[in-house]
């Protein structure tokens, strides 16, 4: 009956360090090429075992009821209820979803729940993208409008989502367009909300990072500044953008998995999460699955932007952190 | 350069890939929205649009009119009803107050905060007569009335669910306590965080009797706990009503009619579930909740109890006493921080039973039974993980 700040908190969590699971894609030429490609997916896996005897390791280590400094709990309690074992999260994966006749698999059911944020979180993606690049090209543009608009574009991240989430919702139902406002519409929007911002100020560096130098040899070849952008400023970009454009995929997959939550939005992994908070206590393996599943969705969001790197391989000569 | 192709070409798919996930996700709205959408079909034709926004996720707390859609009463009302199931931050009487909703369900304290904080709604029909409210301890604990809860850890999800509690509380006289921010789960419950836990007897109490006791090996038992009831402490508040905007009934004689209708189906759908309890249940699976069956069916059950047998005279009729306590309640009741819902009497136009009135009487006419003298709750039997 109460909101879903708690359990969207635990989504938040997850979702980041989903991004940091995966594998970095660090290239050894000495290694033949099907090796090569094995590779990452081998250390992500190998990753993966870890944590889990990471987890059976504090709940075989630490006593049941935590660790606490006077009132304060600095380890988590570690009962089957708090912490249930990898085994039982795994099995409980493999069992129906509910004991309706023709139920799916529980695996199943968070696949599909997936497979809705995903399209949602790709589309927040794309508006995303668009609208932070459309930004950082003003910016770059008009010296006036980065003064102007870097500032609230910053200023823009500290609006909780919670509190946007029922005006966009709000203002969705009241829109004349043509079309009905679907509330997958309303969720994508409030994660490209998220989206945009990392791509904004990715771009914006990368589109400046040019030299002085470089910048004075096109002015003295009186290149025009649609010449220096694509020729100079683009390229100069793309280090920059890759990483963005990364985090921008991770952001927007939580954004969803947040929205969902929020809006209550049927069909996706945050409004499972929610809905599978009613059996902590009494299954306590099944709010693990939909957490799983937000973090395999991160991974599949990173991952896909990744791919999207090797196209612009020939650009990437040094990648920085965003 | 055959390399650089081939990376390109991948990286194109890649773009590929994500192009064709927005484009499914534009096209698969369907999927997306899944159990928001009516039921009706096409629903064009002469049947009148209308927006219902809910509390909570799909539940079967809301069985009647999940019942009423599946069952095809709204459409032969002339209704092409969508049913909008909330989610953590949406709140029900604010998104018809801002004119995005036709109908609102809500509990009846926390929308006379929200009319005097200017929402300019009424409340048409009082579906819920009894409170679903606990505060549930371990037998052990010695926990049997609101005076016993001096001292003690007392959890509560606050967002307008606590005022029950606090209004025990005053007139118990019990001023030493401490509030404990509660989750959805009865986790910080079991695990001894909280002496006295909030619980609907529909859902958390359900919870708790679907848990295993580590120490016997079995599910909870009715007697491991003590419940304190507010309707027998005297301080229960109206929860679920059917809630509509105020100013459109009064100038929109069409919105007038399409409520009167809209009430008429709903009541069709609760006694739908009074009656077909299990089918009810499955209805509202159906529409896309995942609780277990037996904890829908639960639910379900424990949702009739809270409406049948009807004594206001018929499900949806406001009892005039049952609204000045809770509004007597409203205004004395004062939580932790001193505040109290409302510091006047809410305005004529908050609640009337001019509507429900009019659809008891079409429904009576018709045969029907909208008292359920006769109403006996089924026993459930609550399977481990609600399962």
């Amino acid at each position: 009956m109460t909101t879903g700040v708690a359990e969207a908190g635990d989504a938040a969590v997850v979702a980041p360090s989903a991004a940091a699971l995966a594998p970095a894609a660090r290239r050894s030429r000495r290694l033949p090429a099907a090796l090569r490609a094995l590779r990452p997916v081998a250390l992500g896996l190998a990753a993966l075992v870890l944590l889990a005897a990471l987890w059976e390791l504090v709940k075989a280590v630490v006593p049941e009821d935590g660790w606490s400094i006077g009132e304060l709990r600095v380890l988590p309690r570690t009962t089957d209820l708090a912490m249930p074992h990898v085994s039982e999260m795994l099995a409980r994966l493999g069992e129906p979803l509910t004991s309706q006749p023709g139920a799916d698999p529980l695996w199943l059911a968070v696949l599909r729940a997936g497979g809705t944020s995903l399209r949602i979180a790709a589309v927040s993606w794309v508006i995303g993208v668009v609208v932070g690049f459309a930004l950082a090209l003003l910016m770059t543009r008009f010296r006036v409008a980065r003064s102007a608009v870097l500032p609230l574009v910053v200023l823009s991240q500290t609006v909780p989502l919670i509190a946007l989430a029922p005006l966009v919702k709000g203002w969705g139902a009241k829109l004349e367009l043509g079309f009905t406002w679907e509330p997958w519409m309303s969720v994508a929007v409030i994660a490209s909300y998220l989206a945009f911002f990392p791509v904004a100020v990715g771009a914006l560096r990368g589109l400046t990072s040019p030299d002085t130098l470089h910048r004075e040899l096109f002015a003295g070849y009186a290149a025009s500044w649609t010449q220096e952008l694509v020729r100079l400023r683009l390229p100069a970009s793309v280090p920059h953008l890759l990483p963005a454009l990364r985090l921008a995929a991770t952001s927007a997959v939580l954004g969803v998995v947040v929205a969902e939550v929020s809006t209550g939005m049927p069909g996706g992994i945050g409004r499972m999460i929610l809905e599978f908070a009613n059996f902590a206590s009494s299954d306590p393996a099944k709010p693990w699955a939909p957490i799983f599943g937000a973090v395999l969705l991160g991974l599949v969001a990173s991952g896909a932007v990744a791919l999207l790197g090797t196209a612009l391989r020939r650009f990437r000569r040094a990648e920085v952190a965003a | 350069m055959r390399n650089t192709t081939r990376r390109a070409r991948l990286g194109l798919g890649a773009l590929g890939v994500v192009g064709a996930l927005a484009l499914t996700a534009c096209g698969g709205s369907d999927d997306a929205s899944g159990d928001a959408s009516t039921g009706s079909g096409g629903g064009d034709g002469d049947l009148t649009p209308v927006k219902l926004q809910l509390q909570w996720l799909t539940q079967a707390q809301f069985s009647g009119y999940y019942a009423a859609l599946d069952q095809g009463y709204y459409e032969d009302a002339g209704l092409d009803v969508e049913i909008i199931p909330s989610g953590g931050d949406i709140v029900p009487q604010d998104a018809l107050a801002n004119g995005e909703v036709d109908y609102a369900i809500a509990w009846v304290p926390k929308v006379l905060g929200s009319i005097e904080q200017g929402a300019d709604i009424t409340n048409v029909a009082q579906i819920f007569e009894r409170s679903a409210t606990l505060q549930v301890s371990f037998a052990d604990a010695g926990i049997d009335s609101v005076a016993d809860l001096e001292g003690k850890k007392i959890g509560s999800w606050g967002y307008g669910n606590e005022w029950e509690l606090f209004a025990g509380l005053n007139k118990a006289g019990v001023t030493d306590f401490e509030i404990v921010q509660q989750a959805f789960d009865m986790n910080a419950f079991l695990a001894g965080d909280i002496d006295a836990a909030q619980a609907m007897t529909y859902n958390e109490y359900a919870q708790l009797l679907e848990t295993e006791n580590p120490e016997t090996g079995e599910l909870y038992q009715p007697d491991d706990f003590s419940v304190i009831d507010w309707n027998d402490e005297g301080t229960a508040m109206l929860q679920d009503a059917i809630w509509a905007d105020a100013g459109r009934l009064a100038d929109d004689p069409e919105y007038a009619e399409t409520t009167v209708a809209f009430i008429k189906a709903s009541i069709q759908g609760w006694i739908y579930a009074r009656d077909n309890a299990q089918e009810a249940a499955d209805i509202v699976t159906a529409a896309g909740s995942t609780l277990g069956t037996s904890h829908q069916l639960w639910m379900t059950n424990e949702v009739n109890k809270l409406i049948w047998p009807s004594t206001s005279g018929g499900i949806g009729l406001i009892d005039e006493d049952a609204w000045n306590a809770t509004v007597e309640m409203a205004k004395e009741t004062s939580n932790e921080t001193g505040a109290t819902i409302i510091t006047a009497d809410p305005p004529e136009t908050a609640h009337t039973n001019e509507y429900a009135q009019q659809a008891l009487d079409e429904l009576t006419a018709e045969g029907v039974d909208v008292e359920g003298a006769d109403f006996e709750p089924l026993t459930v039997d609550l399977q481990p993980g609600g399962n």
